[in-house]
């Protein structure tokens, strides 16, 4: 309105026409928008390139040759497909599997328990239900090797508070969770446990709120029971986002490292052991890079591999 | 290999190239890093180093690194070919693999020029802290600072006359400081669970660590003793019926004995911070660790002076200790190696080896040790002696932290969590360290 108003004056006039005789912008007529696109995406895809792509590319070649990274002169020989062989073949590679099928499996069953059974009890209206959800989500906020190097505080069994609870149901504080070869591997799904059931759970809560108020009194109005509103309306409007939180922390607990490090060094013996530990100590204490670099390619194959099945069944899940 | 380096290497130096020159030239001119250990004897060092600044001007600075992170921190620097250390304490074993991978100076010539002479020194940390191969006069770093495993028990309970009469009545002979291995597992299962002024004592305090050379640092305690070798001494690294030897399965199996009835509750991780806190809190009657820590011991509030007492690992068949203890080297990317050169100049003086030996450091000079006052000159000073007259060291080859990890393991799969049996374990470490030797070509 105001522009209108102000072209009436002579001076606005003026200004407007000198505009309308002005040459016209330089336009770069070689440049069409998918070059200019390439020009602006180039930077990004060469740091990619860099970072992620040239050491996946140069891991897998390392993977069939001798290099060893702390010997700079020794010469590199191609040994094809040895350094695979001898993997598939050591016990202590499987082990360390078993050691981390063990520990996913089972932090996944009782975190998706734990966490949704959590969320189905905050998703209710109580008083204080804000401060009960920050108090549940505090442990998933610190850093996994203060975790794990306070837990074996906690273990302790002279001063550890764990030992402490638990002595009226056992009888004694004189044993040690993670100093127990048939224990430890349960400690360090306790511990992951504890940390991020949390997680899993605000995720579920996610998928609780989300799930329309309209449907339950419906059902209500057909008479449905709980249980049927359970299994009929929740767990489906939910399931995408429970398969969402498992998909993560599967993902991150088979690339487990540092927490289980900071708690029982992968021991008592080898017990807990986790593939990365072992990938860790074949690079980076033995030197071992070629062989290592097998490892990492069978780990990181395995990991994607699984991971894209279950985005397949998950987005079909999703579209149901 | 190194050309795919090159562009990468030349990019963060063009960064890095500000920053370089942006601090004072002379400052920088005029100091040395040394890289070590976290532990007493560093804090010893840094002291001493003070008056070598005061007579030379250089300031000295210091990058220490607590034990369980100390190989994999400097191993990396160094296998890098990083420059943050102009001055290296690495560990014995690391020898090989500084000589052969060149990270360390060699340091025959300097020494020659100087006229620093190995003879002044005791031959035991010449052999295992300064040469490689092993035995031969190329020389890598100057000895620093003799160590060996040795143990500290409570000498007030010893000494106690209702407790002297317990074990007199159990074991029919005087409580005493160990001599044998045997005797070591019957005082500390004597200790183990007993009351004293109202609390739950245990036995010992043993090296059971998992993740970098604790556990290994135990058990070779036990081999030594029983006099198992690594290898045929005239074959070398053939090692079937030598590691794995009945001898060394009757070790193995003592060590086992020894961790599983006299250790503290939850004792299945532990090396040398571990243990002190173990002894120094009351829980244990005595603690294996290294002699670093007696002149702390020592002079500690509350388990100092008259409190405890030292001994040397006992024998089985043989009287030996496990080697700890360290060479000082120059290193080879460090563009500062005329004066670091002349740190060792300075440090191998036999005056400032006094010094250092007062201040709390293991001097291996012949002044210090041959001094007739030595012996006496604090309460552990004799036993340091007796352990350095037949101290062992595990292997030095440049594979050494493979050979070790393999060690770590099997060990600890056998002792900590009872997996299989003695001579299966030791079977399998012969397994793993015939690969390492075999990569490497040696076998």
């Amino acid at each position: 309105m105001s522009t209108l108003s102000d072209t009436t004056t002579p001076a606005a006039a003026e200004t407007a026409e000198r505009a309308r005789r002005a040459p016209a912008p330089r336009t770069y007529r070689g440049l069409s928008d998918r070059a200019l696109a390439w020009i602006f995406v180039t930077p990004v895809v060469v740091l990619l390139l860099a970072i992620n792509i040239f050491p996946l590319v140069w891991n897998i070649w390392l993977s069939f040759t001798t290099y060893r990274a702390n010997r700079p002169g020794m010469e590199v020989r191609n040994i094809g497909t040895a350094n695979y062989e001898r993997l598939l073949s050591q016990e202590d590679v499987w082990l360390s599997l078993q050691h981390t099928a063990h520990f996913v499996t089972w932090s996944l069953a009782l975190q998706v328990l734990l966490g949704f059974g959590l969320a189905w009890l905050l998703n209710k209206n109580f008083r204080s239900n804000g401060i009960w959800t920050t108090m549940i989500v505090l442990p998933m906020m610190l850093s996994p090797a203060v975790v794990g190097t306070f837990w074996t505080y906690l273990f302790q069994p002279q001063i550890g508070i764990f030992n402490a609870i638990l002595a009226p149901f056992v009888g004694s504080t004189q044993f040690s969770m993670i100093a127990d070869a048939q224990l430890a591997p349960w400690a360090i799904v306790l511990v992951d446990t504890w940390m991020w059931t949390p997680f899993v759970m605000l995720i579920c809560l996610a998928g609780l709120r989300s799930v329309p108020r309209d449907l339950y009194e419906a059902a209500e109005v057909d008479g449905a029971s709980s249980w049927r509103q359970f299994y009929t309306i929740t767990l489906p409007m939910v399931l995408p986002f429970l398969m969402l939180a498992v998909l993560f922390r599967g993902i991150e607990n088979f690339k487990m490292f540092d927490m289980v490090v900071e708690l029982t060094s992968g021991g008592p013996g080898s017990v807990t052991e986790l593939a990365n530990i072992y990938l860790k100590r074949e690079a980076f204490e033995k030197w071992r890079t070629g062989y290592a670099a097998a490892l990492a390619v069978i780990l990181f194959v395995t990991v994607f591999g699984f991971a894209n099945i279950y985005v397949k069944v998950w987005t079909k899940v999703k579209q149901r | 290999m190194k050309h795919l380096f090159a562009p990468a290497g030349a990019a963060a130096m063009a960064l890095a190239a500000p920053l370089m020159f942006s601090a004072p030239a002379s400052a920088q001119d005029k100091e040395l890093t040394l890289c070590w250990a976290a532990w007493d004897p560093a804090n010893a060092l840094q002291e001493l180093g003070r008056d070598f600044t005061a007579q030379t001007g250089v300031e000295m600075t210091y990058e220490f690194v607590p034990w369980t992170n100390f190989a994999d921190r400097f191993l990396n620097e160094l296998n890098s070919g990083g420059d943050l250390c102009d001055l290296m304490i690495g560990d014995s074993q690391w020898l090989g693999a500084g000589a052969e991978f060149g990270h360390y100076v060699k340091l025959n010539d300097f020494f020659a020029q100087e006229g620093i002479s190995m003879d002044d020194f005791l031959p035991a940390a010449v052999y295992n802290y300064a040469t490689w191969p092993k035995g031969s006069e190329e020389y890598w770093a100057l000895p620093a600072m003799g160590d060996a495993v040795g143990y500290v028990y409570r000498k007030d309970w010893f000494a106690r006359p209702e407790i002297r009469e317990a074990f007199q009545a159990e074991h029919g002979r005087e409580l005493a400081p160990p001599e044998t291995m045997s005797e070591l597992l019957e005082v500390a299962a004597f200790f183990q669970g007993r009351e004293i002024d109202g609390q739950t004592r245990y036995g010992i305090a043993l090296y059971t660590e998992r993740g970098s050379e604790g556990i290994t640092m135990g058990v070779t305690n036990a081999l030594y003793a029983w006099g198992v070798e690594y290898d045929n001494p005239d074959q070398p690294y053939e090692m079937e019926g030598y590691i794995n030897s009945a001898k060394a399965v009757e070790a193995l199996d003592f060590y086992k004995q020894l961790y599983e009835c006299c250790t503290p509750p939850g004792h299945s991780d532990a090396y040398m911070t571990a243990n002190l806190d173990a002894y120094k809190s009351g829980q244990t009657a005595m603690q294996m660790n290294f002699f670093a820590f007696f002149p702390g011991i020592a002079k500690d509030e509350v388990v100092g002076g008259e409190v405890s007492g030292f001994f040397v690992n006992p024998k089985a068949e043989v009287e030996s200790s496990v080697l700890g203890g360290q060479g000082i080297s120059v290193v080879a990317y460090s563009d500062k190696q005329d004066m670091a050169l002349e740190y060792i100049k300075w440090f191998a003086q036999p005056d400032i080896q006094k010094r250092w030996w007062a201040l709390g450091g293991y001097a291996v000079h012949n002044a210090v040790v041959e001094d007739p006052a030595f012996p006496s000159s604090t309460p552990f000073a004799a036993q340091f002696l007796d352990a350095m007259s037949n101290v062992r060291d595990f292997w030095q080859e440049p594979t050494y932290a493979e050979l070790l990890q393999a060690m770590q393991r099997r060990v600890h799969d056998y002792v900590v969590a009872d997996q299989g049996t003695a001579q299966e374990a030791l079977d399998k470490l012969i397994e793993d360290w015939n690969f390492t030797f075999e990569s490497v070509g040696k076998k």
